[in-house]
């Protein structure tokens, strides 16, 4: 008797073994040319200390594009929490937890509004997002005023709580031994990734919501509420911009309404380079994960390289965003087209096939 | 004549063109009411001497020349390419530094200015070409393809400029296009916006470019088994897009007579996808009103004035913005125009009622 291979729904293991290669390859490389502070484990650590609310906002972005949609409003949206907070804190002398209820507040309504006018009202996701943007940024400036930081004690203390790694670290100059620290954001980022994970893997909406970005028609048939689920994608992605802007307050203790890093536009280019597919039903947040660690992996390497011009970095990360893009559409186009399949030994692979029995 | 009426209504209400002209009457009514003197526009002596129309409509229309260009490029790769470039801001602000850059090598006359403007063309196009390319050739989504010209552009631009934000020496001869040509009281950016307007519809007109363009966006598959080559067509309409962009990018470099990478035309990508979504067009590809486009373009300019006018800060317009697309936007959702059309078919069906009662 044969058993019949079960294929996986999606496949995006290729995908995540090409960006796990690669980042391991990076960081390996960087530590052998440059060694220094790649050698230090806190380096390492702090990429995950100072890109959190990156991370966080990275997960969201990767759920909305595995329903198959796209929200550029969560820059705005990582914004206007932290601005919201510090107001709370500072002119309403509020409390850390109720800061935190207003960050969860604003972001899902905030999800909850554009995911009704996009999944009820069929409005475009893009137009939907970038109003949201537009609103968020303009409303932040409404109620700030200007760059704003954040003077609450209790507030402060929480900010600067470490917690220090025993017997990781570094020796530093005087010869004593540093430990690493790790900060609150680090803790709540990589919770977020694994919640967001097991969600995806292991529950109903997260298997309809990789079902509806791969084809809505067929979910549909299949009995999927489609609206419902493309509904859930948004407010979960304002929920965890909600949560990636108190993460961003916990670190930087402020906000600038005219702050224009283009934060969502690094959650997106995270998110593709972790091997999610705009069109949805392909996507993976520990991708997005290592996408994040990628991204800033890059930057320390420009720096560390001596190409300390500042355009430099924004250069080199869209050449690797531009090899990231090219390599994912080749892989895709080989496998649909099914003439050159990429066959990976079974010790490579992640799930490993049943043998047919004899 | 009542059959002709409902007919034209009819035609109306089905035409994409619907919405972008409620909203621009709203606009224009919503001004007259708060102010009647709003849209007055005079003839009055500029400081050089000429004689110059001024007024809320004209520095409207004049501030909105750089968007609708876009708006014009963007259109065409919308239909085909169904999706939106999202690099167009950065990559005029590389087509402009390229511009201000020649001009600043050289000693100015207006041979060197069109040297100037065709050196920012060539390079625009070519990354058009490159964005084309990835879309076209590679077959991915437009706005990830554009994301990498979007991260890098406006950095690209400072490499150019040398790390600086450089400014034209002489500018009296860029003013002309910036501003007003000597003799002409209308200012040049809107002729050139005429210009490019004409020109695009004698092309698509003309050639077989807007029937191609939408072939390829409703069904791909079904163009090229008509014989249509879709990635040529894509290629096209990104390269065109690049013109579109240069032109964008050297008017703005003569308006400001300086270039600042971060700050030159900041969101203009946004803007821009927006006037194609307020003409009327399906972001998903297909048929396409590039009126619709350049209307939503001054749409979104005059809403701009409007609220600049009623003294609400610069920052905080944003917020008003957004409400009023999404107004815009929620009218023309198919949802809405379904529920609309319900409730129409009903109150005529009850006015029948009441009109066969009566007989």
């Amino acid at each position: 008797m044969r058993i019949k291979r079960r294929e996986p729904i999606t496949d995006t293991n290729l995908l995540l073994i090409i960006t796990v290669t690669i980042f391991v390859g990076m960081y390996a490389l960087a530590m052998i040319v440059w060694g220094g502070g790649f050698l230090n484990p806190q380096q390492f650590l702090n990429i995950f200390n100072n890109n959190a609310h990156l991370i966080i906002l990275s997960c969201g972005l990767t759920i909305v594009m595995i329903a198959g949609g796209i929200d550029i409003s969560v820059g705005g949206l990582n914004l206007l929490v932290t601005l919201s907070c510090i107001v709370y804190l500072d002119d309403h002398s509020g409390s850390v937890i109720g800061a935190a209820g207003v960050a969860l507040g604003v972001g899902l309504a905030f999800g909850l509004v554009q995911g009704v006018l996009i999944s009820y009202l069929e409005m475009q996701p893009f137009i939907v997002t970038l109003a949201g943007m537009f609103f968020a940024k303009g409303v932040s400036t409404i109620i700030g005023g200007g760059p704003r930081t954040a003077t609450n004690e209790a507030f402060l203390e929480i900010k600067n709580w470490t917690l220090r790694l025993p017997g990781i670290g570094s020796y530093g100059k005087a010869g004593n031994f540093v430990p690493a620290k790790i900060e609150l954001g680090m803790i709540i980022a990589l919770l977020v990734v694994a919640v967001i994970f097991i969600v995806l893997r292991w529950t109903r909406l997260g298997r309809n919501l990789y079902a509806i970005g791969g084809n809505s028609q067929s979910s549909l048939m299949l009995g999927i509420n489609v609206k419902r689920t493309r509904f859930y994608s948004y407010f979960l992605c304002g929920l965890l911009a909600g949560i990636g802007g108190f993460v961003y307050l916990l670190h930087n203790g402020s906000g600038d309404p005219s702050n224009v890093a283009p934060i969502e536009m690094h959650a997106i280019a995270a998110s593709i380079i972790g091997g999610s597919l705009l069109t949805g039903g392909v996507g993976n947040v520990v991708g997005t994960l290592l996408g994040v660690l990628s991204l800033k992996t890059i930057t320390a390497i420009v720096v560390a390289s001596g190409l300390t011009k500042p355009w430099w970095q924004s250069i080199t990360t869209g050449a690797m965003l531009c090899f990231f893009i090219v390599l994912q559409s080749i892989v895709i186009s080989r496998r649909g087209a099914g003439n050159a399949k990429l066959q990976f030994p079974p010790w490579l692979k992640f799930r490993r096939k049943k043998q047919p029995d004899e | 004549m009542n059959k002709r009426f409902t007919a034209t209504t009819r035609a109306l209400a089905h035409s994409q063109l619907l919405i972008p002209l409620l909203a621009f009457f709203l606009l224009i009514v919503f001004n007259l009411i708060r102010d009647p003197s709003f849209f007055s526009v005079a003839l009055v002596k500029n400081n050089l001497g000429n004689m110059v129309l001024s007024g809320n409509l004209i520095s409207i229309i004049d501030n909105a020349s750089e968007l609708a260009l876009l708006a014009i490029g963007m259109t065409l790769v919308t239909a085909a390419s169904k999706g939106q470039d999202i690099s167009v801001g950065a990559a005029a602000t590389i087509a402009g530094s390229v511009f201000i850059n020649v001009l600043r090598a050289n000693d100015m006359s207006l041979p060197m200015i069109l040297f100037a403007f065709l050196a920012s063309c060539v390079v625009a196009m070519l990354f058009g070409a490159f964005n084309g390319t990835l879309v076209a050739l590679f077959k991915i989504q437009p706005m990830i393809a554009t994301l990498i010209l979007y991260t890098a552009g406006r950095d690209i631009a400072y490499w150019i400029n040398g790390g600086a934000s450089p400014d034209l020496t002489d500018k009296t001869l860029t003013n002309y296009f910036g501003t007003f040509f000597p003799g002409i009281p209308i200012p040049t950016p809107i002729l050139l916006v005429c210009v490019c307007l004409i020109i695009m519809a004698l092309i698509l007109k003309f050639t077989n470019l807007g029937l191609y363009a939408q072939a390829v966006g409703i069904n791909e598959n079904a163009a090229r088994l008509n014989g249509i080559d879709p990635v040529r067509i894509k290629l096209l309409v990104f390269i065109i897009l690049g013109i579109c962009v240069a032109l964008a990018g050297s008017v703005n470099v003569c308006r400001m007579g300086s270039l600042n990478h971060k700050t030159a035309l900041l969101d203009i990508e946004m803007d821009a996808i927006l006037a194609v979504a307020i003409g009327g067009n399906a972001l998903i590809g297909g048929k396409f009103s590039m009126v619709g486009s350049v209307m939503g373009a001054y749409i979104i300019r005059a809403l701009q004035t409007t609220l600049y006018a009623m003294e609400v800060s610069s920052d905080a317009i944003k917020a008003y913005k957004a409400v009023v697309i999404i107004a815009i936007v929620l009218i023309g959702s198919p949802v809405v125009k379904k529920y609309a059309s319900l409730l129409f078919s009903k109150l005529r069906k009850n006015t029948a009622v009441v009109q066969t009662g009566d007989l």
